[in-house]
C-alpha cells in the first residue's frame, strides 16, 4: 500500500482525467452517436422490411384466399345456372311432350269423331241401300214367283247369300 | 444486494493476480536456490548483479518515465529515444524538456531552481543535486507538482488519436455507404455491438442503457487498446499504474452515484424488506460497498496488468540468467506462452472492467420491484 501511494502519480491522473474526459466528449459526439444511430436505423429497416414482407406474405396469403373463394363462387353460380338450364330444359320437353300428347289425343279425338260419324252416315246410307235392294230384290222375287215357284225361291236364297257375304 | 459486498471481495480473491503472485514467488524461489548452487560452486559475482540488474529494469520498467526510451545500451551508457517535456508548478509554471536530466544522471537547472529526477520521481535539490533520506530510506525533498508529459501520457494521447481516428472512420463510412461498414470498419462494428449487447443491455436494460454506452465503449477501446499497448515491444505500463486505474474507477464511481435514483439509495440506507434493526446494521455495509465496488475495480485492473508485466519480464530475464541450452529455450517458451495469454488478459481485463461498471450502472438504476 505504501508502494503504490508512493507510486501514484498525481500529474498523470490529472492527465488521464482530462485526456479521458476530452476522449468521451470527443467520441461521443464524432463516433459513438452517429455509429450507433446508423446501426439503430439499419437494425430498424431491417426490422420494417421483415415486418412489411411479413404482411405482403400475409395480403398475399388473403388475395389468394379471395381469389379461391370468388373462383369457388363462379363455380358454383355456373353449376347453379347449368343446372336451371338443365332444367329449363326438362321442363320444356316435359311440357312440350305433354302438349303434343294433348294435341295429338285431340286429333285422335276428332278423327274418331269424324270416323264415327262418317261410319254413322255409311251404315244410314248402306241401310237406305239395303232397304232399296230389299225392294228390288222383293220385286224381282215377286217377279219371278210370278214365272216359276222353284226358281223364286232358289233366287232369294242366293241373293240372301249374297247380302250376308257382304 | 446486499450480497454484493461479499461478492465483490471473493471476486477480487478469486481474480488471477493471486495465482500470478504465487508464480512470481516460486519462480523467485526457485532462480535464487539456482543461484545460491551457482555462486557457490563458482562463487562468481557478476550473475548476482545480473539479478538486480534484472530487478531494477523491471522495476523502472513498471513505472512512468519522463522520457521515451526505446533501448538503452549500458555499456556505452547510451539511450535511444526522445525526451519529452516536463511541466513543473513550482511557485510558477515551469516547462523544460526531460533531455536537461540525462536520464536522472545530471542536476536541471530553471529558473534558478534545481530538480534532480530520482526513481523516475521530479524532486528539488540543490546545485550538486543531493537527495536527503529519512530513515526508511525515502527521500525527504520537496517534490514540485508534476504534470509533466511523460510517457503514459504520451501513450495515452497516442491510443486517444487512434481511437478518434478508427471510430470517427467508421462514423463516417455509414454516410458514405448507406449504413453499412466498408473496411477495418467490418472489424470494428461487431465489437461496437459485443459492447452493447452483451455488456449494456444485458447489464443495464434496454431502458436506460443509452446515455452511458459512450462512457462504457470508450473505457472498453481505451482500456483494450492500451493493454495491446503494453504487449509491444515500447514497453508502456499504462493500464497497469494506479494513477491511470485510479482516474478510470473514480469516473465510474462518479457515474453510478450521479446517475443513481431513489430506489438505489433506498437500498443503501434503508433496506426494504429486513428488520429495522437490520437496517441499521446494513447501512454503513451498504455504504462501504459503494466505495469498495470502484475500488475494486481500480486494483483488479491495476493488479493483472502489473502482475502479467512482472511476470513475462522475470521469465524474459531469466533466459539471461539460465545461460544454458535448456533453461533458456525453455524461459523463451514459457514466455512466449504467457505472452499469448497475455493477450487474452488484455481482451479480458477490458472487458471484466466494462462489464463490470455496466453492472454498478444497472444497479444504479434499476428501478424497485418489490
Amino acid at each position: 500500500m505504501d508502494k503504490l501511494l508512493n507510486d501514484f502519480s498525481f500529474g498523470l491522473f490529472f492527465w488521464q482525467i482530462l485526456l479521458f474526459v476530452g476522449l468521451l466528449l470527443l467520441l461521443r459526439k464524432f463516433a459513438w452517436k452517429p455509429i450507433l444511430e446508423a446501426v439503430n436505423n439499419r437494425e430498424e429497416g431491417i426490422k420494417n422490411a421483415l415486418e412489411s414482407a411479413e404482411e405482403a406474405r400475409k395480403e398475399m396469403q388473403n388475395l389468394q384466399a379471395d381469389n379461391e373463394r370468388i373462383l369457388n363462387e363462379a363455380r358454383a353460380e355456373r353449376d347453379g345456372m347449368l343446372k336451371e338450364a338443365r332444367q329449363l330444359k326438362e321442363n320444356m320437353i316435359t311440357d312440350a311432350k305433354s302438349e303434343a300428347q294433348a294435341e295429338a289425343d285431340k286429333i285422335v279425338a276428332q278423327a274418331q269423331a269424324t270416323i264415327e260419324s262418317e261410319k254413322k252416315a255409311a251404315i244410314a246410307d248402306l241401310k237406305s241401300q239395303v232397304a232399296g235392294l230389299s225392294v228390288e230384290i222383293a220385286e224381282k222375287v215377286v217377279r219371278k214367283e210370278l214365272a216359276d215357284k222353284d226358281k223364286q225361291l232358289e233366287l232369294v236364297e242366293s241373293m240372301l247369300g249374297d247380302v250376308t257375304l257382304n | 444486494m446486499h450480497r454484493n459486498l461479499g461478492t465483490e471481495i471473493l471476486r477480487v480473491m478469486q481474480n488471477r493476480t493471486v495465482v500470478k503472485i504465487l508464480l512470481i514467488f516460486t519462480l523467485a524461489f526457485a532462480t535464487s536456490n539456482l543461484f545460491a548452487k551457482e555462486s557457490k560452486k563458482e562463487g562468481n559475482e557478476g550473475e548476482g548483479d545480473l539479478k538486480t540488474e534484472i530487478k531494477e529494469f523491471i522495476d523502472h520498467h513498471l513505472q512512468d518515465s519522463h522520457d521515451f526510451t526505446l533501448f538503452s545500451d549500458k555499456e556505452a551508457n547510451k539511450h535511444y529515444g526522445f525526451p519529452l517535456p516536463v511541466i513543473l508548478w513550482d511557485n510558477g509554471l515551469k516547462l523544460f524538456s526531460s533531455s536537461k536530466f540525462h536520464h536522472g544522471e545530471t542536476v536541471a537547472e530553471v529558473d534558478g531552481n534545481y530538480y534532480k529526477l530520482y526513481h523516475s520521481k521530479i524532486y528539488k535539490t540543490d546545485a550538486s543535486g543531493t537527495i536527503n533520506y529519512d530513515e526508511d530510506h525515502h527521500a525527504t525533498n520537496t517534490k514540485p507538482l508534476d504534470f509533466s508529459i511523460t510517457k503514459n501520457v504520451v501513450s495515452i494521447l497516442l491510443i486517444g488519436l487512434l481511437m478518434f481516428f478508427m471510430f470517427s472512420r467508421l462514423a463516417k463510412s455509414y454516410k458514405k455507404n448507406n449504413g453499412i461498414p466498408t473496411g477495418v470498419g467490418r472489424f470494428l462494428e461487431p465489437l461496437v455491438l459485443f459492447v452493447r449487447d452483451e455488456i449494456a443491455i444485458p447489464n443495464i436494460g434496454e431502458k436506460n442503457y443509452k446515455r452511458y454506452m459512450s462512457f462504457l465503449l470508450t473505457v472498453f477501446f481505451f482500456i483494450w487498446l492500451l493493454n495491446l499497448l503494453g504487449m509491444t515491444p515500447l514497453a508502456v505500463n499504462v493500464t497497469g499504474n494506479i494513477a491511470v486505474t485510479f482516474a478510470l474507477a473514480l469516473i465510474t464511481f462518479l457515474i453510478t452515484n450521479l446517475t443513481a435514483n431513489k430506489n438505489y439509495w433506498g437500498h443503501i440506507f434503508w433496506m426494504p424488506g429486513v428488520p429495522t434493526f437490520m437496517k441499521v446494521v446494513l447501512a454503513p455495509i451498504e455504504l462501504l460497498g459503494v466505495f469498495i465496488k470502484p475500488f475494486s475495480l481500480m486494483i483488479r485492473l491495476y493488479a493483472n496488468m502489473t502482475a502479467g508485466h512482472v511476470v513475462i519480464m522475470s521469465i524474459i530475464g531469466m533466459m539471461f540468467l539460465f545461460k544454458s541450452w535448456i533453461g533458456s529455450p525453455l524461459s523463451f517458451g514459457l514466455s512466449f506462452a504467457l505472452s499469448i495469454l497475455e493477450l487474452l488478459v488484455a481482451a479480458l481485463q477490458a472487458y471484466i472492467f466494462t462489464m463490470l461498471s455496466a453492472l454498478y450502472f444497472g444497479m444504479a438504476t434499476e428501478e424497485a420491484h418489490h
